[in-house]
C-alpha cells in the first residue's frame, strides 16, 4: 500500500462517478478529497480526473471553472477515468469537442460493423498491458466499460481491449495516466489498478 | 470479447429485502447490503435493486441504502422503482448508483427518457418493459404488470431506444415465476431489432435457461431473483457451466 499520508484529490465537477471513486479509495484505506479548488488540486500528491457524461458540456464546464488550465499544468501523477481519459486527448467526435490536448490521440464514435451494440456496456478483457499502472495480474482479465466513444490504439496505449475493433483501454503520456474502463467498478482487479496508481 | 452479464435482482421495501434468503453466510436475511456483497463476491456482474416502497418517507431510506451499497460494492448497480422525475435520478446517481431503471413513468410520459438521457447520458438510463402476449400480440403492462396498455412491445421498445435509453430490461410476465426458461423468441426479435443491449428477465429456473437466453435469445445480460436468493443456482457454478458452453462470461479469480 502506498504512503497513506499522501494527499489524493478527486477533481470535483459535474461527473457522475466522483462518489464511486471516493468510495473505491476508502475501501483501500485512503481518505481522498473531492475538490474544484485550483490550489488544492495543484498541491495534491496525486490527482484523479473521473468522468461520466458528455464531452462538450464537460469541457465547457472545465473552461468556465478554469480547471482546464489547472489540469494542463499538473506535474504529479494524474489518473483520468472514462470521459476523464477522453478529455485528456486532443479532440473528440462527441459533438466535435476540442479536449485538453495532453495526449495526442483522437476520440472516435464506435460504428458497428456486424450489428454490435453501442454503447459498449459490460465486462471486457484487457490485453497487452504495460507500464506502472498495470501488472501481469490484469493481462487477459475483465474490467467494466461503459462508453460509446473510444480512443484508437497509438503510441501512448498502455492497455488494449477489443470491441468492434481494437482500441485503447489505457493510455499514458508522462505523468498523465488514463483508463477507458472504470477501475472503481471493476471488482478486485480494478482495486489492483487503483493501488498501482497510488504507488506511483 | 464482451462478456454476457449475470445480474441478480433484489426487491427492496423500506430499506429491506422483500424475501428473506437462506445463505448460510448471511447473518441478517433482510439486509440488502450484506446480500449484495455476497453476490458481488460470488462473481455477479451487476446488481439491480427494485424499490417497491409505497410512500415518500420510506423512499428516503432508499438513498441511505444506495450510499451503503456504493460504499461496499466494487461492481456496478442499477436502482429502479417509482422514479418519475429528473430529480429522483440525480439524487440516486449522486448517492453512487451507476444506472437507474424507469418503467411506468416512461410509458406515461415518454419524453422523460429523452430528458434523462440528455441530462445524465444514455449509459445510465435503463428502461424496464413488462409485457405479456395477448390475442393482439405482445402488450406492455404497467405498475408491476397490474395495468394493461394498448402499447405493442416492439413499437415501444423501438421508441424507447430512439429516445435515448441505454439498455432495455425486458420482463416477460408470461414467463416470470414459471422457472421454465426465458422468452427467447421474443428476446431474439428485440435484440436483432435494436442496437442497444437487452437484459432478459423472467423464467430462469436452471442453468440451461441461461445458455439458451444467450445463444437463442441473443440477450446481452440475464436477470434472475429467486433462483439466486434461494441458492438454487450458485453464480460461480452457473458461470463455469456457461464457459463450458463457449459463452463468454467473466470468471473471477
Amino acid at each position: 500500500m502506498s504512503n497513506k499520508k499522501e494527499r489524493i484529490v478527486i477533481i470535483d465537477y459535474n461527473a457522475g462517478n466522483v462518489r464511486s471513486v471516493l468510495f473505491a479509495l476508502q475501501r483501500l484505506g485512503i481518505e481522498a478529497q473531492i475538490s474544484a479548488e485550483p490550489e488544492l488540486i495543484q498541491t495534491a500528491d496525486k490527482v484523479i480526473f473521473p468522468g461520466v457524461g458528455e464531452a462538450s458540456t464537460t469541457m465547457a464546464y472545465l473552461r468556465e471553472k478554469k480547471l482546464d488550465k489547472v489540469i494542463r499544468n499538473l506535474q504529479q501523477p494524474v489518473l483520468g477515468i472514462c470521459l476523464g481519459m477522453q478529455l485528456l486527448c486532443t479532440h473528440s467526435e462527441e459533438n466535435n469537442t476540442t479536449c485538453l490536448g495532453l495526449i495526442p490521440q483522437n476520440v472516435r464514435l464506435f460504428r458497428p460493423i456486424k450489428r454490435e451494440k453501442v454503447p459498449h456496456i459490460g465486462w471486457n478483457r484487457l490485453y497487452d498491458v504495460q507500464g506502472a499502472l498495470f501488472d501481469s495480474r490484469q493481462e487477459g482479465e475483465y474490467t467494466y466499460f461503459v462508453h460509446s466513444y473510444f480512443v484508437e490504439k497509438g503510441d501512448y496505449t498502455i492497455a488494449s481491449c477489443d470491441y468492434i475493433l481494437p482500441f485503447s483501454a489505457g493510455l499514458q503520456k508522462d505523468n498523465f495516466y488514463a483508463t477507458q474502463f472504470h477501475p472503481e467498478k471493476s471488482g478486485g482487479l480494478g482495486q489492483q489498478i487503483l493501488e498501482n496508481f497510488l504507488k506511483l | 470479447m464482451l462478456a454476457k452479464r449475470i445480474i441478480p435482482c433484489l426487491d427492496i421495501k423500506d430499506g429491506r429485502t422483500v424475501k428473506g434468503v437462506n445463505f448460510i453466510e448471511l447473518r441478517d436475511a433482510g439486509d440488502p447490503v450484506e446480500q449484495a456483497k455476497i453476490y458481488s463476491d460470488q462473481g455477479a456482474d451487476e446488481l439491480i435493486f427494485l424499490d417497491i416502497s409505497a410512500t415518500n418517507e420510506k423512499r428516503k431510506t432508499l438513498h441511505d441504502l444506495v450510499l451503503q451499497v456504493a460504499a461496499r460494492l466494487n461492481i456496478p448497480f442499477t436502482v429502479g422503482g417509482g422514479i418519475t422525475r429528473c430529480e429522483d435520478v440525480s439524487s440516486l446517481l449522486e448517492c453512487g448508483a451507476d444506472k437507474v431503471s424507469i418503467n411506468s413513468a416512461a410509458v406515461r410520459k415518454p419524453e422523460l427518457i429523452d430528458e434523462l438521457a440528455r441530462s445524465f447520458g444514455s449509459q445510465c438510463i435503463t428502461v424496464a418493459i413488462d409485457a405479456r402476449k395477448t390475442d393482439n400480440g405482445w402488450k406492455v403492462h404497467l405498475n408491476g404488470g397490474r395495468v394493461p396498455t394498448e402499447l405493442n412491445l416492439f413499437d415501444w421498445a423501438k421508441e424507447v431506444a430512439a429516445r435515448g435509453a441505454g439498455e432495455i430490461l425486458f420482463t416477460s410476465m408470461d414467463h416470470d415465476g414459471t422457472k421454465s426458461g426465458f422468452a427467447n423468441k421474443t428476446l431474439a426479435r428485440l435484440s436483432s431489432m435494436l442496437t442497444i443491449p437487452i437484459i432478459a428477465s423472467g423464467g430462469a429456473g436452471k442453468k440451461e435457461h441461461f445458455r439458451d437466453v444467450f445463444k437463442i435469445g441473443k440477450a446481452d445480460a440475464a436477470l434472475a431473483a429467486s433462483i439466486f436468493h434461494y441458492n438454487e443456482i450458485a453464480i460461480p457454478d452457473l458461470k463455469s457451466f456457461l464457459k463450458n458452453k463457449n459463452i463468454s462470461v467473466r470468471t473471477t479469480t
